[in-house]
């Protein structure tokens, strides 16, 4: 494995990460005009974000709807490729590597997306979608063993190995995400992206595939990259948790310090506006409601980009923007008011 | 006016209602046979899945239930002294959006593109208090400063989809409210939206209907969101309601089984971690094909005989807390029995 000098921000060292994200940039063009396309500025949906994950742990990534957390995941897998910024995966460099290298690195790592309805393809067989990424990476030999395996997964994923001839289209939500689950477990991956894989999932199936996914984590030793807007799920399913706003990490801290010893104005924010099913815990919270929208990607504020909303700033917010500093052992935080 | 004449002791009651769609494989029963009420200025919570029944239950008050397929076949809504189900079309039209107003899941879709905020917002002005040019178009200034939209004269100029998603919902509130309405049913309002835009909103609704004495409705299935505001919750499942009760009631000592499911399947930050989560197993059932007896006893893990056999009414467990469960409710009331 190679080596790395210098290491992007992250709680603990002691186990080599197998995933590092380092200063990841993300910039879409926005052009203007129909033939002659001018630049007329940029999307910056991720503006240097860098965290590590270790081997057979979940990082959660929160953060409000074009906080840029899709984005980060999208980058890592390589569905889309960075403006700038490096992503390891077991020492081997993804946003350079090509060819042969890069389609063995594919095999070992997936994605889980969000939509179940518009993730599977309608017009393939629930067989024949599980079965597919076998065949694309060569690594089952002849028909039988491919429909032993699918049934297998089908089996793994909690659905009845006799509905593999079935089409999406008779399937419920949370039996088509275990669909998704079991195509992405089926190259048998060391990485997964899960993409916010329950929020379209009716609350009483959210427990089902939180719990299968915890399963899967176990049985197959696999790394998640968790992204997701609930911040209960998050610590639910997560070790370290990374909080995002508007392209860059705010916080990032293991899980216990992140809930009970929030550092950034967002994260408090944020934790404060979850709503917690206890009526008496309820009328007791002090809710701090932030004012506003988060503004558009393509002019972010100066300085410190979550300024416009944060109920402590004061004027050098507006001019200094704050690096991600470490203020605990492997407690993160980008704010210069901490 | 006579409207404060004869002050009922409840401004919404509901009995009975059933809404069923017809659809050419069978017949689904979506609402089926739900009562309840609402106390003036209260907020009743309505909690459920998606599939149970919640929303057409919400819109057959406001008789929007589409015909065909859909049908109200039986029950009486109650709204100060009419039966809503009963009234003509165009005195329905005086109700809808001036006593009873509704604001929807979907921002987006339930505004017209096509026309400005502040034609959208003035039109139920006019239509209902008979307001008029420069008059309308003051008060729709009041109302969008009421809900917190900063810019209210620029702002009415402009489309729907010059507004986020949460703007789009404060507007949708500023016409809810125009006409100072008795009742609000929200359906899922901050279902959409971010969970910072979703305190806002929330607590927006709060201080408008504390402020104007509106009772308020609302439809959701996130047993988190109305901890902090509703007064009593309504469960439903499978177009049943099978539990009710005080919102203490409901979530510190939940009596139905199902109810027990919700609360304990979701990871909640007022508590410690749980190793793994009690997730309800099995999926909601299809609606044409409801199982015998109680329509959760397939997924029941208390279910015995006569759950299968029988499906249970709505029983007293405690002052004004009831649950229809023959194995957590029964054992009390058939003692009695």
């Amino acid at each position: 494995m190679t080596q790395m000098e210098e290491r992007a921000p992250a709680p603990g060292q002691e186990v080599a990460p197998l995933l590092e994200v380092k200063d990841l940039k993300m910039h879409f063009p926005v052009t203007s005009g129909v033939i002659l396309q001018r630049r007329v500025g940029d999307i910056k949906a991720v503006d240097g974000v860098s965290f590590t994950i270790r081997p057979g742990e979940t990082l959660g990534l929160v953060g409000e709807s074009g906080s840029g957390k899709t984005t980060v995941g999208r980058c890592i897998i390589q569905l889309n490729a960075p403006t700038s910024g490096e992503v390891w995966l077991d020492g081997v460099e993804l946003t350079t590597a090509k060819g042969k290298q890069m389609r063995a690195m594919r095999r070992r790592m997936q994605m889980v997306f969000q939509d179940p309805y518009s993730s599977l393809n309608p017009r393939m067989s629930i067989g024949s979608i599980i079965g597919e990424p076998m065949l694309v990476h060569n690594i089952t030999h002849g028909k039988n063993e491919l429909q032993e395996q699918v049934a297998e997964l089908l089996h793994v994923v909690g659905l009845n190995p006799s509905m593999a001839d079935r089409y999406p289209h008779e399937f419920s939500g949370g039996q088509r995400q275990r669909i998704g689950i079991a195509r992405a477990i089926a190259v048998r991956p060391e990485f997964i992206v899960a993409d916010e894989p329950v929020s379209a999932l009716d609350v009483s199936i959210q427990a089902q595939l939180i719990n299968l996914l915890e399963d899967i984590q176990e049985q197959f030793n696999l790394t998640f990259l968790f992204i997701a807007h609930d911040l209960s799920v998050v610590r639910h399913m997560s070790e370290n948790v990374a909080v995002m706003y508007l392209g860059k990490i705010m916080e990032l801290a293991d899980r216990n310090e992140l809930y009970e010893n929030p550092l950034h104005p967002y994260t408090r924010a944020l934790l404060s506006a979850v709503p917690v099913p206890n009526p008496r815990v309820e009328a007791q919270r002090e809710r701090i409601v932030l004012q506003g929208t988060i503004p558009s990607p393509m002019n972010a504020p100066s300085g410190c980009v979550f300024h416009t909303r944060c109920p402590i700033a004061v004027d050098d917010c507006k001019v200094v923007t704050p690096p991600l500093k470490e203020y605990a052992p492997g407690h993160w935080a980008a704010c210069i008011k901490v | 006016m006579t409207e404060f004449g004869d002050v009922p002791e409840y401004l919404l009651t509901v009995e009975g209602l059933k809404t069923h769609f017809f659809s050419r494989s069978g017949v689904v029963k979506a609402v089926d046979g739900i009562s309840y009420d609402v106390r003036e200025g209260e907020t009743l919570a309505i909690v459920g899945e998606s599939g149970c029944g919640k929303s057409v239950g919400a819109l057959s008050i406001m008789r929007l239930v589409s015909s065909p397929p859909g049908r109200i076949v039986d029950g009486r809504v109650l709204f100060d002294g009419a039966d809503l189900l009963e009234v003509s079309e165009s005195q329905m039209r005086t109700i809808r959006g001036n006593r009873i107003a509704m604001i929807f899941q979907e921002p987006m879709t339930s505004l017209n593109p096509v026309l400005t905020i502040g034609k959208q917002i003035t039109e139920s002005l006019e239509l209902h208090l008979k307001m008029q040019g420069a008059e309308a178009q003051k008060r729709a200034v009041e109302l969008l400063e009421m809900v917190g939209i900063p810019d209210a004269p620029s702002r009415l100029k402009q489309y729907p989809h010059q507004f986020s998603g949460g703007m789009r919902q404060r507007v949708m509130i500023a016409m809810a409210m125009s006409c100072n309405p008795r009742l609000l049913i929200a359906d899922e309002p901050t279902t959409a939206l971010d969970v910072t835009i979703q305190a806002q909103i929330l607590e927006l609704i709060k201080n408008l209907s504390a402020q104007l004495g509106t009772a308020v409705i609302i439809i959701t299935h996130n047993l988190g969101v109305v901890a902090r505001y509703a007064d009593r919750v309504n469960v439903m499942y499978a177009g049943k309601i099978i539990e009710r009760g005080t919102a203490i009631d409901i979530y510190e000592n939940p009596q139905h089984p199902y109810t027990q499911g919700l609360l304990d399947s979701v990871p909640r930050l007022d508590e410690d971690r749980k190793r793994k989560l009690e997730s309800i197993e099995g999926m909601p059932p299809d609606l044409m094909n409801l199982p015998a007896g109680c329509a959760f006893q397939p997924r029941c893990k208390y279910a015995i005989e006569r759950c299968v056999e029988e499906t249970p009414p709505l029983l007293t467990v405690g002052d004004g807390h009831t649950a229809a469960c023959w194995v957590t409710a029964g054992s009390t009331s058939e003692v009695g029995a």
